[in-house]
């Protein structure tokens, strides 16, 4: 600015049409220097020139200068000052859409000098006589307070706000809720001093001391339903927003506020139907009365359903919240699973959802139909879908008992087209289906013996090498089998090494005449030539059960395993009643709590101190965490580190002092280090970068006996498996997303029965 | 909400954007295409909602442009995502065509748009004839200045008063889409029935409407035999100018309609529906010199109605080439573009059934790919008929006035966007096609 710019260039010649006489010339220079923002050009050095243009009567003009102020105020601090007579000054303009522009910009200039002279037009169109206006007003005070909340308190905006829920315009009304749930999410991210303001009604004793910014008591209700019925849809959404909030007093309240609320079902816009849809799961858990749920369950399938003729990307939204729904409460699209068949061209990430989805829905009515439709995905060209299609198959033949053998058939017929994806997702499908139901579907090995040479991925290799191994003394030439892959067990992955291993002890422990040999050599391989400290240590423990205790090499390596389930729920159950609070936001949309994604700050040592000085409004959240967190430190038993407090170990690496914990509640780190379980690779990447290792005492070992019986089919929410893929070594099958519990992780707990070889997963760390 | 609201073109560089709030720093917009490349290199499946670093990237696809919203906070997704929706259809009802070239050309309408339909993140006015009236082309001169019109924030935010027409007309359109799934083998196994009440409305003032329907649900409720046929709607979603309490206590459909053209309601209904036309084709491939098609289609409707305008969708391998078709009726042309043929009849009688071939040939270099499997997919219009039986009863109007009004009603029965049938057989016995 204080250099004197060169008289020639483009921003020279703008600067002489800004300070033209004409009035065409200096608005059409308006239009070059936005044009130029547009494009990225810097346009700071035109500040005083442009803003001489402010005084106009062109409103198209006028907006055109708010909009340069906006973008360059913060650049040209000492310069806004220049501009605010004007806007003081057309904050009383005659036309209320002048007015409104003034008030809305002067707000979001983040210019200290500016809002001083903000506050008396600010509390002047707060009570403008048009609605407009009014509308406008109620969200800058939700601006203001972002820059200065003590201003808000010294003039008692807040206060004016809560007025204005009262108001009689719908938009107000909307506009107003808007601002106030926004002022409350943004004081409690303030340090806790913030100004309590004085109440001017009593809050109700269910509300916390901070939250008494926005309290709804039972005459707000009242107004923000009747507002509810007449406001725009983006009102509605706001004011959905805020019942979601409430807390009913009786049970005759909740059943008023779902009936007031269902008529939202009917709206056209998604955003409207999905918050219908939070606020009567939210009030329904309060209900008892029979018919009303009946009819509630009932009234949400429909609008549910409409939802999936959406454009592609709010279909996904939709898909992603039904899905949550879905675990809650299967019962309320139980009929509806054709709705969910893919079209040819849907987008690949709503496909993937509707397989999920379809998968939850399948029963015995309508399994054939769900796998004639899946077979039909398998011979799509999309590969990814394809596997997820064939993988679905085996998810419906675990769900349910009497179609496995109508899923089985349909796998043999996928074998058959010999497309190698095709099989090797397959082969990895067969092999859960035999740890859900052993000894059933034994014909069909030779088949899958057939297709040996095909098989290319590691995970197909140790499916099928699993299953040989498993029932080797069925198969004649399973010495055979395993030594092809014994010959090539240098180049092998891990996983297959490990499997190759287990198999062939198995099949030594089996017919010990025949394989004395392969034993021998793949006993040798695994200590000389692998360079995994795994493979190598399971081998010693086969030596030496082997050599000392054949009759407990038996036990361990040949006992008979629980069968695996799918199961009903991918998230840890008080997550999912926090995210069924949450449906239609973003977390419920990631299937994660907010805390996990937002803001790096919220982990930090502040934000728990806060959290101890005054505790959120959601204790029972808390409580419902601290309680999975417990359980999961209860279950963990392989946790060496640990002490025996277990909240000291949940904190260190994340850095925040002892003291803070004082009141003996677990600390909000191990809270969402428990919500980071449930989160997929890299979450736990983060979590091992930043904490040391005993912060992993959230979220450990899929805890080994409990678990055995649940399988991963969702490799997100399982702990193990995402361990496991980290690291990768222990779990040939457990990493693509199938069960915890693959044969070695078994042999590891009869290990550990026996009382040997913990390091071995200790080495995992 | 939403902090920063951008519009990018398909290299993802920033074509306008609009801050809203200072939180998200505008150099995160740069950083939403490169995460998308990584995402799909990665083989990490691209949703329309990601999170990286704190940042929430929250967009949608319109032609090659991105629409991008960017929040640090749990936002509301399926409110920010459905706002882009309406933000796109605001501004194509503007310029007609939204695409690069109209975004440059129009940034100071667009920059007012933004700046109307979004305050602090929160969505405002999306309606775009109600932003049409104070937010137009042309700048505003000295002596007429806009004002903004009372709906923006009236009860009734649809409409404005003082409207005059000399003739106060109605057109009621009642359009059923039909989207069926037929299996290999004949079978429907998935049909669904989306209809749709469209309105033009030419009224005076600010009349109040109430529209009739042979809606089962409420001829149940009030007691009252049906005459004839009445209908069962599964879902029913509304304009947002008609009283939803209204509908929920009684089902009736009263209003007061927004001016011109509108979608008043939409409806669906999952009742079994036999395809209207029915395609089935036979396929005699020989790889790597030629592949022939016999289609047959038949219009499985009353014999007293027509489908108009159909076209049936073959789909052929992407390498064929030199096409040549005998057809009794119709045309046919060769899509390449679309890896298919188009049989287009101009209208098709009821129960008349019709027959076409085709021949393409193949390059002798057999392609490696799969073939893709495509459905056979067709469009067609049946006026004068709905699938569902749906009637309106009556459209009354009243208006304080008291003027005289006419209703017009209409009825169109065509394909939904998912009419597709999987009957593409191959013709293992060569006697099936005789040659051509």
């Amino acid at each position: 600015m204080a250099m004197a710019p060169p008289r020639k260039g483009e921003n020279w010649e703008l600067r002489q049409q800004l300070n033209s006489e004409y009035r065409d010339k200096r608005a059409d220079a308006i239009k070059r220097v936005i044009a130029n923002h547009t494009i990225g050009k810097d346009c700071s050095g035109l500040f005083p020139d442009v803003v001489k243009n402010m005084q106009t009567d062109d409103l198209e003009q006028k907006k055109l200068v708010y909009l340069y102020l906006m973008n360059y105020a913060k650049t040209q601090p000492e310069l806004v000052i220049l501009a605010v007579n004007t806007f003081v000054k057309d904050t009383a303009d005659p036309n209320p859409l002048v007015r409104a522009l003034a008030i809305r910009t002067m707000s979001v200039l983040r210019a200290e000098k500016i809002l001083d002279y903000l506050a008396s037009p600010l509390s002047r169109c707060l009570k403008d006589e048009n609605p407009y206006v009014r509308k406008t007003a109620a969200l800058c005070v939700a601006k203001v307070f972002d820059l200065k909340p003590e201003l808000c308190v010294e003039y008692g905006f807040i206060e004016t706000l809560r007025d204005l829920i009262g108001d009689g315009n719908p938009m107000v009304v909307a506009n107003a809720v808007a601002a106030l749930a926004d002022i409350q999410e943004a004081a409690q991210a303030l340090p806790p001093s913030p100004p309590p303001s004085p109440g001017r009604s009593s809050p109700p004793p269910s509300a916390r001391p901070n939250s008494h910014l926005f309290a709804i008591d039972p005459p707000t209700l009242t107004k923000l339903l009747v507002a509810l019925n007449e406001c725009s849809e983006w009102g509605r959404i706001a004011i959905l927003n805020t019942l979601a909030r409430y807390k009913a007093q009786d049970q005759q309240e909740s059943e008023h506020i779902c009936e007031r609320v269902m008529p939202q079902f009917q709206h056209v816009n998604a955003a409207v139907v999905l918050g219908a849809v939070k606020v009567i799961m939210i009030h329904m858990k309060n209900v008892t009365r029979d018919d009303l749920l009946k009819s509630l369950t009932r009234k949400m399938a429909p609008p549910l359903v409409t939802l999936i003729s959406s454009p592609p990307e709010v279909q996904w939204v939709a898909l992603r919240n039904i899905n949550l729904l879905l675990q809650k409460r299967p019962e309320i699209l139980a009929n509806e699973m054709r709705v969910f068949f893919c079209k040819y061209n849907d987008p690949p990430y709503v496909k993937v959802e509707k397989l999920d989805i379809m998968v939850r829905l399948a029963s015995e009515k309508n399994v054939d139909t769900l796998l004639g439709e899946l077979k039909e995905y398998a011979s799509e060209v999309d590969v990814d879908f394809v596997r997820k299609a064939v993988r679905a198959v085996g998810q419906v033949a675990i769900k349910i008992d009497e179609a496995a053998e109508r899923c089985v058939s349909v796998l043999m017929d996928l074998i058959e087209t010999r497309v190698s994806y095709v099989v090797q997702e397959a082969v990895i499908v067969i092999k859960d289906i035999f740890r859900k139901y052993p000894h059933s579907y034994e014909g069909i090995i030779p088949t899958l013996c057939a297709n040996l040479d095909e098989l290319d991925e590691p995970e197909a290799k140790a499916s099928l090498i699993w299953i040989i191994g498993e029932y080797a003394e069925k198969i004649e030439n399973a010495d055979e089998l395993l030594g092809t892959f014994l010959e090539t067990f240098k180049e092998e992955s891990y996983p297959v090494q490990l499997q190759t291993l287990t198999a062939i002890v198995k099949l030594f422990l089996k017919k010990p005449d025949e394989s004395q040999a392969i034993v021998q050599r793949v006993l040798q391989a695994a200590t000389k030539d692998c360079d995994s400290a795994d493979v190598r240590d399971r081998a010693y423990i086969y030596w030496r059960l082997l050599s000392s205790d054949p009759a407990a090499a038996k036990s361990v390596v040949l006992s008979v395993r629980p069968p695996i389930s799918l199961p009903q729920i991918t998230v840890a159950p008080a997550i999912l009643e926090e995210l069924l609070g949450e449906i239609s936001s973003l977390a419920s949309v990631y299937h994660k709590p907010a805390a996990t994604f937002i803001g790096k700050g919220r982990l930090g040592a502040e934000e728990m101190q806060r959290r101890v000085l005054e505790p959120e409004e959601e204790v029972s959240r808390e409580k419902a965490l601290q309680t999975v967190v417990a359980g999961n430190q209860a279950e963990n038993l392989l946790d060496f580190d640990a002490d025996d407090e277990p909240t000291s170990a949940s904190i260190s690496g994340i850095g925040a002092d002892g003291n803070s914990l004082s009141d003996g509640r677990i600390s909000s780190a191990a809270i969402s280090n428990a919500a980071k379980s449930t989160n997929p690779l890299d979450e736990l990447m983060d979590l091992f970068s930043t904490a040391s290792m005993s912060a992993t005492t959230a979220q450990p070992v899929a805890p080994a006996s409990t678990v055995a019986g649940v399988p991963g089919l969702q490799p997100n929410n399982d702990p193990f498996a995402s361990l496991s893929g980290l690291s990768s070594p222990p779990s040939a099958m457990g990493s693509g997303g199938v069960s915890p519990t693959p044969p070695q992780q078994q042999h590891q707990q009869q290990k550990q029965a026996v009382g040997g070889a913990q390091d071995d997963l200790l080495g995992l760390f | 909400m939403a902090s920063l609201v951008a519009i990018l073109d398909v290299k993802g560089k920033s074509l306008i954007q609009r801050s809203y709030r200072d939180d998200v720093p505008p150099s995160y917009i740069e950083r939403f295409l490169p995460l998308v490349l990584d995402m799909e290199e990665e083989n990490v499946q691209v949703t329309p909602c990601f999170s990286n670093e704190g940042i929430n990237y929250m967009h949608i696809r319109h032609n090659n442009l991105y629409l991008l919203a960017l929040s640090k906070r749990n936002s509301n997704a399926a409110e920010i995502i459905f706002f882009l929706h309406r933000l796109c259809s605001v501004l194509t009802e503007y310029f007609k065509e939204l695409e690069e070239e109209s975004i440059r050309d129009n940034f100071v309408i667009i920059y007012e748009l933004l700046d109307e339909m979004m305050d602090f993140g929160f969505p405002q006015t999306t309606e775009s004839k109600i932003l049409q009236e104070y937010i137009t082309q042309e700048s505003h001169k000295l002596e007429v200045q806009a004002r903004p019109p009372m709906a923006v924030t009236n009860a009734v935010s649809w409409r404005s008063e003082g409207i005059r027409y000399r003739k106060n007309e109605v057109f009621l359109d009642v359009v059923e889409s039909v989207n069926l799934l037929v299996n290999a083998s004949g079978n429907v196994i998935r049909s669904e029935i989306l209809g749709a009440v469209k309105m033009k409305c030419y009224l005076s003032g600010m009349p109040e409407l109430r529209l009739g329907l042979n809606d089962k649900v409420m001829f149940e409720s009030t007691g009252r035999a049906a005459r004839g046929k009445s209908i069962e709607m599964e879902d029913v979603k509304f304009h947002q100018c008609v009283r939803l309490s209204r509908f929920e206590n009684d089902r009736t459909i009263s209003f007061i309609p927004p001016d011109g053209e509108f979608e008043l309601m939409s409806y669906r209904l999952s009742t079994p529906v036999k395809p209207l036309v029915y395609a089935e084709a036979s396929v005699e491939s020989h790889r790597g010199s030629r592949v022939e098609y016999m289609v047959k289609v038949r219009g499985q409707f009353k014999r007293r109605s027509t489908a108009n305008n159909v076209e049936i969708y073959v789909p052929v391998p992407d390498d064929a080439d030199s096409p040549k078709f005998r057809t009794s009726v119709g045309s046919v042309v060769y899509a390449p573009e679309k890896s298919a043929f188009v049989w287009k009849i101009k209208q098709l009688g009821g129960g008349r059934d019709y027959l076409m071939r085709a021949h393409f040939g193949l390059p002798s270099v057999r392609n490696e790919e799969l073939d893709k499997r495509a459905p056979i997919t067709v469009k067609f219009e049946i006026p004068y008929f709905t699938v569902s039986g749906i009637q309106v009863r009556y459209l009354k109007i009243v208006e304080k006035s008291g003027y005289q009004s006419l209703p017009w009603v209409r009825y169109l029965c065509q394909n939904g966007d998912d009419y597709v049938l999987r009957t593409i057989t191959d013709a293992k016995s060569s006697s099936m096609i005789a040659p051509l």
